[in-house]
C-alpha cells in the first residue's frame, strides 16, 4: 500500500489498524510526513514539522507497545502555533516570537501526549490568532485544499488545511470568535469549540482569555470526540478550568448515538439567516434543517434578537483583553528585540517591528476601549451586552436542545480579497462569535457545497452539553451529511474505500 | 489656622509583603535569597501561555490584615489588571484590585509620641502581586531580578487622617507591630517587606479664606526614618511655598536618602492611565463567612486592646503596658501573674532584669530558659521576705544560667534571708557591744550611725539578714538599753 493512502485514514480507522497490529505507528507517522512533504510546499499548512521527534516518538511507542488504552496512541496530530510545546518553536505566526521556544508543554500537548498522540508539527495561523483567513501570518499564506486560490479561513487555517489535505487525521486549534469552526467550514472538516473551561488554556498563548478555547479539527465527528476524550479535564493550573460531567466518555457516546434524533428539539434562529448571509448558504442550512427533520427531530424557527450586538461587543472585549495579554511582548525578556535610545524606544521599536498591522489595530482598539473616560462607554457596555447574549441563549435552550445556524456567512473567499477591508473580514465570524461570548459548546460539520466549495453548518448547545452536541452531529453526519467529501488536491482521488484492507 | 500655622493632611499607601511560603499566583518560594532569578517560574516570569492560580494562604493573610485594621471584608472580591509597561513587570500588567477590593472602611488607633490616642481611617485593604527589582548600574545598564516578582502583597490605603510626620512614624511602627502580631506579615524592613507611598498637602485659613496646597506624593519609601524625614521635608516645602505664595503642582516626587531632599519625578510618570479591567484569568473570589470568623477567632486579642486591658486589669501605667506588649513580653508577664505573683513586682522584673538579660544575650523570650512559674517562685520568696531583692538578683543570675528552680538555688547556696527573731536579736546585741562609740553617736542624734550598725549585721551574715528586721532590732535594743 502507498504510504500516502495511510494518511487519508480517519483517526478511528488508524486506531483500529494499530490496535489490530496491522500498521505500525512509525508507518502512520511516515505516511503523514510524506503527505506533508508532497503537498505542503504549495498548501502552507505547517510552519514547522518535527520529523525527527515524531519518528522517534512513534518508534519508541512501537517498541514498547504504546500507550495501553490511550485514545490517541500512535495518532499523528498537528497543533496550532499558539499552543506551547517544548519541541519546535511556538511563534504564533508572529515575527515577535519567530524563534521563541517554550520551556514547557501546554496542558493539551501534555495530555494528548499521555494519550499516545504524536505531535507532527505546528500549524500556520493568523498572527496571535487575530484574523479569519490565515493571511495575517507573518510567515506565509496557507491555501485552501479545495481551491488553492482561496483562503482556508482562520485563524486556525493551518490546522484546518492540514486535516482537510489528509496530512493528519486531527489537529488542535484555538477558537476565540470562531477560529476553529470558521476554517473547518471553509475546508470541509469538523471543528469544535468545547464549553469554555472544559479544556485547559495552560500553555495557550492568550489572545482573549475569557473567550479562548482549544478544540479539535478532524474529518469526522467520531474523531472529534476521540480527541476531546484526551483534552477535556480539569487542570489546576488554569483557574478558569472546570471538571466536565462527560469527561472521557465522548467517543463512547458518539459510537452509541444511533440512527435518528427522534424527540430532539432544534431551534433555527432567524437572525442567523438574514441579509448578511449568502443566500446559497441559507439554502444549505435550510437543507440541513430538513435533514434533521428527516431524522425525527422537531426543527422550529426561533428568534435571538441580541445576535446583532454580539459582533461589536466581541470586538471590544476581545481587543481589550488582547491589548493587555500582548503587553508582555516588549522585547525585554524574550522574543523580538530592537534596541533604542531609551526603554520606551526599545518597546516602540520591538513592538513596532514585531507585530503585524492587524495585531496593532486590535491592541490600539483594546487600549482605547479600556482608557479612562471610555471604559464605561465601551468595555463595560460590551460586558453588559455579553450578559444579555448569555441570558438570551440560556432562554433559548429552555425551549431547544440545540440551535442550528450557518457557520460562516459565505464560503471560502479568495486570497487577498478581504485583506484591505478589516470590517468585511470581521463579518466572517458573525455566526460563530455568540458561542464564545456565552461560553457554550459549538461545532461546525460539513453541511453541503456552494460552487463546489464546502460549507459548514453550526450546532450550538448549552454549557457542558458537549456530548449532546457530538451525538446529534454524529447522527447527522452518518445519515445525511456531506461525508466523504474531499478536496481535489493534493492526491486528487476521493477517499472512500481507498484504504480498505 | 493661618498661613503661619497650616495643618498637614497626610495619607498613606502601604505595601506589605504577606508571610506566605509561596508566591501569590505560582508555587515559587518567597524566602529572600541573594542570588537573582533563582525563584522564578513561567507564571511569575509571565511567559506566554502561563496562567495564574491564586494562593489561598495569601487570601487568609490578607483577610487577617484587614481584620486587624477593623475593616469590612467583602464576601466576594475581584482581581483586576493594572496595565503599565516597566521592564521589571513581566506581564505588562500587575494583578491587583480596584473596583472590588478585599476590604474597606477600617480604622486604626495609635499612640503618638506624647502618649495621646489617635486614629486614622483605613480606606481599603486589597491584594496585589509585587513586581521584580530593577538594579540600575550607572553607565552599564539595568539588571532585572524577578525573585520578588509575584510575591503576595496587601496594600493598605489610609484616609488623609495623619497630621504630622511624627504621627506617621508612630502609626507605621504600631502597624508593623499589629501585622507581626497577627502573623499577616513578618514586616522585615531590610527586605523591603513594608514600603510606603505618602500623600501630603496643607490646609490653611490664610487671610480668612480657607485653602489647601496641591497634593504631592512621595513614592516608594522603605524605612520609617525615610518616611518621617521625607514628610518633614515636604511639609516644610509646602509651608514655605504657601508663605511665599509660590504655586505648587500636584506631582509625584522621590526621596533622595543621601541628600535628604525630595525631587520631582518626570511628569511622564504621572500621566498613567492604568486601564484597569477584571482579570479574565481569575474568576471572582468568594471569601466565606466561616473563613473570616475563623481567622478573627484565631487572631485573638490585638496589641492595642491588650495594652488597655493590662493597664486596667493589673493597674499598670500605660508606659508599662506599652513596654510589655510592644516588647513581646506580655504573655510571659501574664503567666507569671497567673502563678500568683504580684502584678507590679512581676512587671518590674520582666521589664527590668528579664528584659536586660534578653538584650544582653540578644535572644528572644522564646529562647529564655526560664519558665514563668520559676520567676513567680522567685518573686514569691522576695515577697515573703525569705530573700532580699539583692539576693533575688543573684538567684536570677543563676536561674537564667542553669535554668533550675530559684528555690533550689537559694537552698543550695544557703541564701535564705535571716528573719529569725532570736538570731537577729543576738546579732544586734553583739554589734551594739562591739561598737559602743557608734551607739553613743546614734543616741546623740546621728541617725546615720544606725546604718553603720545595720551594715555590720549584714557583714556578719553575708547579706542574708533581713535588713528591715535588723534595723528594727537595733533600735529596739539601743532604746531598751538606754532605759536601763
Amino acid at each position: 500500500m502507498m504510504t500516502c493512502d495511510l494518511s487519508r485514514l480517519t483517526l478511528m480507522q488508524m486506531r483500529e489498524l494499530i490496535d489490530a497490529g496491522e500498521v505500525s505507528r512509525e508507518e502512520l507517522v511516515r505516511a503523514a510526513l510524506s503527505a506533508v512533504a508532497e503537498g505542503d510546499e504549495v498548501l502552507g499548512a505547517f510552519l514547522e514539522v518535527d520529523e525527527e521527534g515524531a519518528l522517534a516518538a512513534a518508534r519508541a511507542a512501537d517498541n514498547t507497545g504504546g500507550q495501553t488504552g490511550g485514545v490517541l496512541d500512535g495518532i499523528p496530530y498537528a497543533a496550532k502555533a499558539n499552543i506551547c510545546s517544548r519541541r519546535m518553536t511556538t511563534n504564533c505566526a508572529s515575527y515577535m516570537l519567530a524563534d521563541y521556544r517554550s520551556p514547557f508543554d501546554a496542558k493539551v500537548v501534555a495530555s494528548t501526549g499521555s494519550a499516545g498522540g504524536i505531535l507532527l508539527g505546528k500549524t500556520n495561523m493568523d498572527e496571535f490568532a487575530m484574523g479569519s483567513s490565515t493571511e495575517n501570518s507573518a510567515f506565509h499564506k496557507t491555501r485552501n485544499p479545495w481551491d488553492l486560490d482561496r483562503v482556508p479561513g482562520g485563524s486556525s487555517g493551518g490546522s484546518a488545511a492540514a486535516v482537510a489535505a489528509n496530512y493528519v487525521p486531527a489537529a488542535l486549534g484555538s477558537d476565540t470568535g470562531g477560529s476553529i469552526r470558521q476554517p473547518a467550514s471553509f475546508c470541509g472538516v469538523v471543528g469544535m469549540k468545547p464549553t469554555y473551561g472544559s479544556v485547559s488554556r495552560y500553555g495557550l498563548i492568550a489572545f482573549a482569555s475569557s473567550l479562548d478555547q482549544i478544540g479539535p479539527v478532524t474529518r469526522t465527528v467520531h474523531d472529534c470526540a476521540a480527541v476531546l476524550d484526551a483534552l477535556v479535564m480539569r487542570d489546576k493550573r488554569d483557574s478558569t478550568s472546570t471538571s466536565h460531567p462527560d469527561s472521557g466518555r465522548f467517543s463512547e457516546s458518539v459510537a452509541a448515538s444511533g440512527e435518528d434524533l427522534q424527540g430532539w428539539r432544534i431551534g433555527l434562529p432567524r437572525e442567523y439567516l438574514g441579509d448578511g448571509i449568502d443566500p446559497r448558504i441559507r439554502e444549505v442550512v435550510r437543507g440541513a434543517a430538513d435533514g434533521f427533520t428527516g431524522l425525527g427531530a422537531e426543527v422550529r424557527e426561533c428568534s435571538l434578537p441580541h445576535t446583532d450586538y454580539a459582533l461589536p461587543a466581541y470586538y471590544i472585549i476581545a481587543s481589550a483583553e488582547a491589548s493587555s495579554n500582548l503587553a508582555r511582548f516588549d522585547g525585554v525578556r524574550y522574543g523580538m528585540r530592537t534596541e533604542g535610545e531609551s526603554v520606551l524606544d526599545l518597546y516602540l521599536n520591538s513592538r513596532g517591528e514585531g507585530f503585524g498591522p492587524e495585531v496593532k489595530r486590535r491592541v490600539m482598539l483594546g487600549t482605547f476601549a479600556l482608557s479612562a473616560g471610555y471604559y464605561d462607554a465601551y468595555y463595560l457596555k460590551a460586558a453588559r451586552t455579553r450578559g444579555m447574549i448569555v441570558r438570551e441563549l440560556e432562554q433559548a435552550f429552555s425551549d431547544f436542545d440545540l440551535l442550528l445556524t450557518p457557520t460562516t456567512p459565505m464560503p471560502a473567499f479568495g486570497i487577498g480579497e478581504r485583506v484591505e477591508d478589516p470590517l468585511a473580514m470581521y463579518m466572517a465570524d458573525i455566526c460563530t462569535i455568540p458561542a464564545n461570548m456565552a461560553g457554550i459548546p459549538a461545532i461546525s460539520i460539513p453541511g453541503g457545497r456552494v460552487d463546489g466549495l464546502p460549507v459548514g453548518i453550526q450546532l450550538m448547545a448549552p454549557r457542558f452539553a458537549d456530548e449532546r452536541l457530538l451525538r446529534a452531529a454524529a447522527v447527522y453526519e452518518r445519515v445525511t451529511g456531506d461525508r466523504g467529501a474531499n478536496p481535489s488536491c493534493p492526491g486528487d482521488v476521493p477517499t472512500e474505500g481507498v484504504c480498505d484492507r | 489656622m493661618t498661613f503661619d500655622d497650616p495643618t498637614p493632611l497626610i495619607g498613606l499607601e502601604i505595601h506589605v509583603a504577606l508571610a506566605t511560603d509561596s508566591k501569590m499566583f505560582c508555587p515559587c518560594e518567597t524566602e529572600f535569597v541573594r542570588e537573582p532569578n533563582t525563584q522564578v517560574c513561567p507564571v511569575c516570569l509571565g511567559l506566554p501561555g502561563a496562567l495564574p492560580v491564586l494562593n489561598r494562604r495569601a487570601v487568609e493573610l490578607g483577610v487577617l490584615c484587614a481584620l486587624a485594621l477593623d475593616a469590612e471584608v467583602y464576601p466576594e472580591m475581584q482581581f483586576e489588571r493594572k496595565n503599565y509597561h516597566y521592564p521589571d513587570l513581566p506581564k505588562g500588567y500587575q494583578i491587583s484590585q480596584l473596583a472590588a477590593p478585599m476590604a474597606e472602611n477600617g480604622i486604626m488607633s495609635f499612640t503618638d509620641d506624647d502618649g495621646g490616642e489617635k486614629e486614622a481611617r483605613i480606606r481599603r485593604v486589597h491584594l496585589e502581586e509585587d513586581a521584580g527589582k530593577s538594579i540600575h548600574l550607572p553607565g552599564e545598564g539595568t539588571l532585572l531580578d524577578f525573585n520578588r516578582c509575584g510575591v503576595a502583597l496587601a496594600e493598605v490605603v489610609t484616609e488623609p487622617d495623619l497630621h504630622s510626620p511624627a504621627d506617621v512614624r508612630c502609626f507605621l511602627e504600631q502597624l508593623r507591630e499589629l501585622l507581626r502580631h497577627t502573623g499577616a506579615s513578618e514586616v522585615r524592613m531590610e527586605e523591603g517587606e513594608l514600603r510606603c507611598d505618602v500623600n501630603v498637602n496643607l490646609v490653611h485659613n490664610g487671610e480668612g479664606t480657607p485653602g489647601r496646597t496641591e497634593i504631592s506624593e512621595v513614592k516608594n519609601l522603605s524605612s520609617f526614618r525615610g518616611v518621617e524625614r521625607a514628610l518633614q521635608y515636604e511639609v516644610e516645602r509646602h509651608r514655605q511655598a504657601l508663605r511665599r505664595g509660590d504655586p505648587l503642582t500636584h506631582e509625584t516626587r522621590h526621596w533622595d536618602e543621601e541628600r535628604e531632599v525630595t525631587f520631582s519625578a518626570r511628569s511622564k510618570e504621572e500621566s498613567h492611565d492604568y486601564r484597569y479591567f477584571p482579570d479574565p484569568d481569575l474568576h471572582p473570589v468568594r471569601i466565606p463567612r466561616a473563613m473570616i470568623d475563623d481567622l478573627q477567632e484565631r487572631m485573638g486579642e490585638l496589641p492595642r486592646a491588650r495594652r488597655r486591658r493590662l493597664s486596667r486589669e493589673y493597674d499598670l501605667s500605660s508606659y508599662d503596658a506599652d513596654v510589655l506588649v510592644g516588647g513581646g513580653l506580655a504573655d510571659f508577664f501574664e503567666e507569671v501573674v497567673a502563678e500568683g505573683s504580684n502584678a507590679k513586682a512581676a512587671a518590674n522584673w520582666v521589664m527590668g532584669e528579664l528584659s536586660a538579660h534578653l538584650n544582653a544575650e540578644d535572644i528572644g523570650i522564646d529562647e529564655l530558659p526560664v519558665q514563668p512559674g520559676q520567676l513567680a517562685q522567685l518573686l514569691d520568696m522576695v515577697d515573703s521576705g525569705e530573700i532580699s531583692g539583692k539576693i533575688a538578683k543573684e538567684v536570677w543570675g543563676a536561674v537564667v544560667q542553669q535554668g533550675c528552680d530559684p528555690r533550689a538555688i537559694v537552698e543550695e547556696r544557703g541564701l535564705s534571708q535571716i528573719s529569725d527573731d532570736a538570731q537577729l536579736e543576738s546579732l544586734a546585741r553583739e554589734v551594739v557591744e562591739e561598737h559602743e562609740d557608734v551607739v553613743r553617736d546614734y543616741r546623740s542624734g546621728k541617725e546615720k550611725a544606725l546604718g553603720f550598725l545595720v551594715g555590720q549585721i549584714m557583714q556578719k551574715t553575708q547579706g542574708k539578714a533581713n535588713p528591715q528586721m535588723a534595723n528594727e532590732k537595733l533600735r529596739e535594743i539601743i532604746s531598751r538599753e538606754g532605759c536601763e
